[in-house]
């Protein structure tokens, strides 16, 4: 097995951004905001760093995951080219202390090459579908990432230190005459700039016959599982040549396929629970305490569907692109094309609070399937204390719910109102009518501007939004 | 020129005449950091070699503190590294002065790579026993508490398995700190902590007073066998097992037993199956009283558990447990309490419950006599060889001899016969090569009347099978069979039908007939070799197909050995030298390698003392710089091993024998 090259930088401060100091007054504010008012932290468009990686086309810059570590001191992101690009968060300093909260490139390295799978005469893109983090277990940082077929397990650790003295070469590398050689010499550590690589240490390979949509960590920090379109597989960390399917809804009969897999998450504490939702919009939840297959399912979460709103549509825009447990464990959000739900464990039978994200666009389905955009399969993030959901939209826009308050609240990632600590306007759609200033007519939606994969910081108000090429960093307004 | 110095505190291997010794040494050292990992590996691995050249002293301040940070390299060279330092003591200047090893193998014990952590652990345990008491606590509990104590859980799960060492050489304050510890690692936050502290308990129970055994550990094990994580939970079955060895039996009954039977029926299956996975151990440290109270009917439950892995698990025990009981009663027992779960386990939903089964089940023909296995057990036997499952079939007819002993094994050959028949069919050919490996034994128990009127035609049929793994293993197993039923056998019934095969028009078919060759001929002895296969091998030389040719001369050469003298300067080697001037690549590359492995052998009879010396081989060391460098190639010609890479014009100039030991086979055809 070939491992795709490593990329290291050695000095990670030559992909520092622009600094961020702008005049005050930039920092006005006209209206009160709505709820919460969010500043932008740093922008970070992946072809600043492709000219000096590779000549690569804007396609495989596209972002296609974005994941914040246990603390939220990295982040990462996956894109279509297979690369994964590593954040570190800027050390607080005494004298910057609103510097604190930029993120800087730590480690890009190549995760995954495309291939070909000469069996099937299947591509194998390179593009990663899912990053998870470990949690941290010594000075260096584990993640999962995943294509459609092969999941890896990446190691990304600091070196600063290099051993110099050669007993057969001088310092310039020139070899010595053996036979001046009167002493031996041990190598000594010498103090150097710091170096960060990432190594793969583990390749999961040959277990997904269809494409893998999800990978969650256990809590039991020594399995994780792995979830394809039919079937769901379980792995030990310290095992690649073995997985247990623990879930396998292939129909004897291809053509009998009636639903499939979209996602799939462990539950954050029980190691035992997990769930998975399904294209039919249902969400169920296994115990694999009860049995080794978890065929049959503990709890099964199904809305019962409102007649009057049955369409050709319906089952599309009810299939979830995302299942994700709330911290505390009690709770599971799901996003379907047009709302978001929250679930309570403990009630199968319908949603405690439904979200719209983008009601509008009910009137536009239509043409919404004729671009295919119907099948966007949008992600859903929780904040750290549960209590804020964030999901994406169209337009560069995506939207906040506040659960307490019941309000919501639309804003814009992009390139012209991000100038740094420039201060995030709230965004309104208006459907049909009068079309107030500020406003935005449906019609003039951007669909090709689509922002589906988002990031909250796990204990502050630090979010992380990818539309397409572009990684928007925000952050809660610092008084 | 301290260097020098300091191999003379050490002198031994390395040590002594000078410079000359010193500059493999420096290759030693500097290969450390080569950016081969086998170069680096095969540095780590001669590591007391440097050592030993160093001196304890340059060791100890030189050496030892780059090792301490060389935690970066790949696993196998950290694994290497671990392993080394566990011998060290010597090298470092003995007991005095074990505690300088402690910093580098402290670092291995926190990486992330599982296996080299316990390796470091093994060695830390290992020197643990060369410090001195004094130097125990001074040096080595300290870094147990670091570890115990470090920022990540790699470290604390490595602490775990030292407490146990250093615990019965401390002082009595130490020790309860000791004690402390554990109990904080078995309350740690992560899980994983939580299962090296679970499974180490059994351990550091063991060197406890009894009586801090019954206040400290169990509670602790009461507390880990009740964790919200079912794989906590699973390895506090294991350490109940030396628990329960420590106690008496009122305690074992107090203390123990309301856990266990908690553990067997656990919500979760994976604790259960573990249950039955440890049951004979857990048998035989409750004592015969509990097993009969408590365990039997914790083991009818675990055969008829809802999850077919338990079910399974169970089921491969029963043969061990019914072993395990007390004589008195055994039978009725076994009769009444186990034997009516058993029948419902023939009939089971799950194959793997049913092969687990078939793989143990014999087993109790011994332990319940001859009549009870007529009686009850040999319907099973019957039904499980007829079950559809290949596996089980497979299983049961592994495990004849232990039936054979006991009622002969003519009660099933009725049925016996059927299923054999049916698995040398099987569609597929992994059934086919399970069973073709049982052939042998199947034989030894049959006799030879039986195997030639029933099974002989089978091996025979099996070496024209269309998956070359099959007849591959068909032509082991009529060696195997010769080696049984002796020469006279072989000649009788196999050869002739073998080389038959030769006149075969399929090609796969005729090289067939000399692998059999290959590996008959040893068994079947000189005169058959020589008298009935030799004339048929040396007849297809002439064969059309380039692959029979060369597997002439491949069958020659190992046949060669064999054969007298005579044979093999009059018709052997003409032959072969037919066959060196053949026009194809590969039959001329066997042919000649044939022809000098015939030559030494001849020469090896004609001359026995003179030539016995073979070319040495130089390079076989990795180290290419370490090998005793001969007077020819000091010219900076560079390492054996690279001759390869040299253009041919070189070539002509070297030995052709080190030219063939050398060169990987695929680069020979290019030799021309």
């Amino acid at each position: 097995m070939n491992y795709p090259d490593e990329i290291t930088y050695g000095n990670k401060d030559h992909f520092r951004l622009a600094s961020f100091s702008l005049p005050s007054s930039l920092l006005h504010w006209s209206k009160p905001p709505p709820s919460r008012t969010w500043t932008v932290v740093m922008t970070y468009q992946q072809d600043y760093l492709s000219p000096c990686l590779y000549p690569l086309s804007a396609l495989s810059d596209i972002i296609s995951t974005v994941e914040f570590n246990h603390t939220g001191e990295l982040l990462a992101t996956g894109d279509k080219g297979g690369r994964v690009v590593i954040f570190q968060r800027e050390q607080e300093s005494k004298n910057q202390v609103h510097r604190r909260g930029e993120y800087n490139v730590y480690s890009t390295f190549q995760s995954h090459e495309p291939e070909f799978d000469y069996l099937k005469s299947l591509e194998i893109e390179e593009k990663i579908n899912k990053i998870r983090w470990l949690p941290q277990q010594n000075a260096a940082y584990f993640l999962l990432s995943t294509n459609d077929k092969t999941v890896k397990l990446w190691k990304v650790s600091e070196r600063d230190k290099r051993p110099e003295g050669y007993n057969l070469k001088d310092e310039e590398g020139r070899l010595r005459d053996p036979a001046t050689i009167t002493t031996l010499r041990v190598p000594v550590l010498r103090p150097m700039d710091l170096m960060v690589e990432a190594t793969p240490r583990r390749v999961f390979a040959n277990a997904h016959t269809y494409h893998i949509n999800s990978i969650s960590v256990n809590s039991d920090y020594e399995t994780y599982m792995s979830a394809d379109d039919l079937r769901i597989n379980l792995w030990n960390f310290e095992i690649t040549n073995q997985s247990f399917n623990i879930v396998d809804i292939k129909p004897a009969n291809m053509e009998e396929l009636t639903e499939v897999i979209t996602a799939a998450e462990f539950h954050p504490h029980h190691c035992n629970t997990f769930v998975y939702s399904s294209s039919k919009g249902t969400i169920r939840l296994c115990d694999m305490r009860a049995s080794a297959l978890c065929d049959r399912h503990t709890k099964f979460f199904e809305e019962p569907e409102d007649p009057s709103n049955r369409s050709f549509f319906s089952e599309i825009i009810s299939s979830i692109s995302d299942v994700k447990f709330s911290h505390s464990g009690r709770c599971i959000m799901t996003r379907d094309y047009l709302t978001v739900k929250v679930w309570d464990l403990n009630m199968e039978n319908r949603p405690v609070e439904t979200y719209q994200v983008h009601d509008y666009l009910r009137s536009k389905l239509c043409s919404l399937y004729e671009n295919d955009c119907i099948f966007d399969k949008f992600e859903c993030v929780w904040n750290g204390s549960d209590s804020v959901i964030m999901t994406g939209s169209y337009n560069n826009f995506f939207r906040m719910f506040d659960r307490n308050t019941k309000r919501d609240v639309t804003l814009e990632a992009s390139r012209e109102n991000s100038k740094p600590r420039a201060i995030l306007k709230p965004r309104k759609v208006c459907v049909g009518g009068k079309r107030r200033k500020d406003e935005i007519s449906v019609d003039s939606l951007d669909f090709s501007k689509k922002i589906l994969h988002t990031a909250w910081h796990p204990s502050e108000n630090i979010i992380a939004v990818a539309a397409t090429n572009n990684l928007y960093i925000f952050q809660d307004k610092v008084n | 020129m301290a260097g020098v110095a300091g191999p003379a505190t050490g002198s031994g291997a390395a040590g002594g005449d000078g410079d000359d010794s010193l500059y493999p040494i420096a290759v030693l050292i500097d290969e450390l950091r080569n950016e081969d990992v086998q170069l680096r590996l095969n540095s780590i691995k001669k590591l007391s070699t440097i050592a030993l050249a160093l001196g304890v002293e340059r060791t100890r301040t030189e050496l030892l503190p780059f090792l301490t940070d060389t935690i970066y390299d790949e696993d196998e060279v950290l694994l290497a590294l671990a392993e080394q330092l566990g011998n060290f003591t010597g090298l470092v200047g003995g007991p005095d002065f074990a505690h300088c090893l402690l910093p580098p193998l402290e670092s291995l014990a926190t990486v992330e790579e599982t296996v080299v952590r316990d390796k470091a652990v093994e060695s830390l345990r290992q020197i643990s026993q060369e410090h001195t008491p004094v130097a125990l606590e001074a040096h080595f509990v300290p870094l147990v508490k670091r570890l115990a104590s470090g920022d990540w859980f790699t470290s604390r799960t490595s602490a775990c398995g030292l407490f146990s060492v250093c615990y019965p050489r401390a002082s009595i304050a130490v020790k309860g700190e000791i004690r402390q510890y554990f109990r904080s690692l078995c309350s740690d936050d992560t899980p994983m902590v939580r299962r090296a502290a679970a499974s180490k308990l059994g351990e550091f129970a063991k060197v406890l007073e009894l009586d801090s055994v019954k206040s400290e550990i169990v509670p602790l094990f009461t507390n880990l066998a009740s964790d919200e994580q079912d794989s906590v939970r699973l390895l506090a079955v294991e350490a109940c097992v030396s628990i329960a060895q420590l106690l008496s039996q009122d305690d074992i009954e107090a203390l123990v037993m309301p856990t266990l039977r908690q553990a067997a029926e656990d919500k979760s299956w994976r604790v259960r199956y573990m249950v039955a996975d440890k049951f004979s151990e857990l048998q035989k440290a409750v004592g015969p009283k509990i097993t009969l109270n408590d365990l039997i009917p914790a083991f009818q439950n675990l055969l008829k558990d809802c999850e077919a892995e338990v079910r399974a698990a169970a089921a491969h025990k029963v043969k061990e447990l019914c072993e395990n009981l007390p004589m008195e009663g055994r039978e009725t027992m076994i009769m009444n309490q186990i034997l009516p779960y058993i029948k419902e386990l023939v009939s089971d939903t799950n194959q793997h419950v049913k092969s687990a089964l078939a793989s143990v089940i014999m087993g109790l023909s011994t332990i319940l006599g001859k009549e009870n296995t007529i009686e009850h057990l040999l319907p099973l036997f019957l039904a499980q060889l007829k079950d559809e499952c290949p596996e089980v079939r497979l299983n049961i007819i592994s495990n004849l001899d232990c039936v054979n002993e006991v009622i002969g094994i003519r009660q099933l050959s009725q049925s016996l016969l059927p299923a054999i028949v049916e698995l040398a069919e099987d569609a597929k050919w992994r059934v086919r090569l399970a069973i073709i490996e049982y052939m042998p034994l199947l034989a030894g128990q049959l006799g030879v009347e039986f195997f030639d009127e029933k099974l002989n035609s089978l091996c025979m049929a099996w070496l024209v099978d269309h998956v070359y793994a099959i007849r591959e293993a068909a032509t082991n197993n009529l060696m195997k069979l010769v080696q049984k039923f002796g020469t006279e056998w072989a000649q009788n019934t196999i050869v002739p039908k073998v080389l038959v095969m030769a006149n075969d028009p399929n090609y796969l078919h005729r090289m067939t007939t000399l692998f059999c060759i290959n590996a008959l001929s040893e068994a079947c002895g000189q005169e058959i070799t020589t008298k009935q296969m030799l004339p048929i091998v040396l007849k297809m030389a002439g064969d059309q197909v380039a692959n029979v040719r060369f597997n002439v001369a491949k069958s020659l050469q190992k046949i060669g050995p064999i054969l007298d003298t005579d044979a093999l300067q009059e018709e052997v080697k003409p032959v072969l030298q037919k066959l060196g001037q053949d026009e194809d690549m590969d039959v001329k590359y066997f042919a000649q390698e044939a022809i000098s492995a015939v030559a030494q052998r001849l020469r090896k009879l004609d001359f026995p003392v003179k030539d016995s010396e073979e070319p040495s081989a130089p390079g076989a060391d990795k180290n290419h710089f370490l090998r005793p460098r001969g007077p020819g190639e000091d010219t900076g010609k560079g390492p054996a091993y690279q001759l390869h890479v040299n253009t041919r014009d070189t070539l002509p100039q070297l030995d052709t024998a080190e030219i063939v030991l050398f060169l990987p086979k695929h680069r020979l055809i290019s030799r021309i």
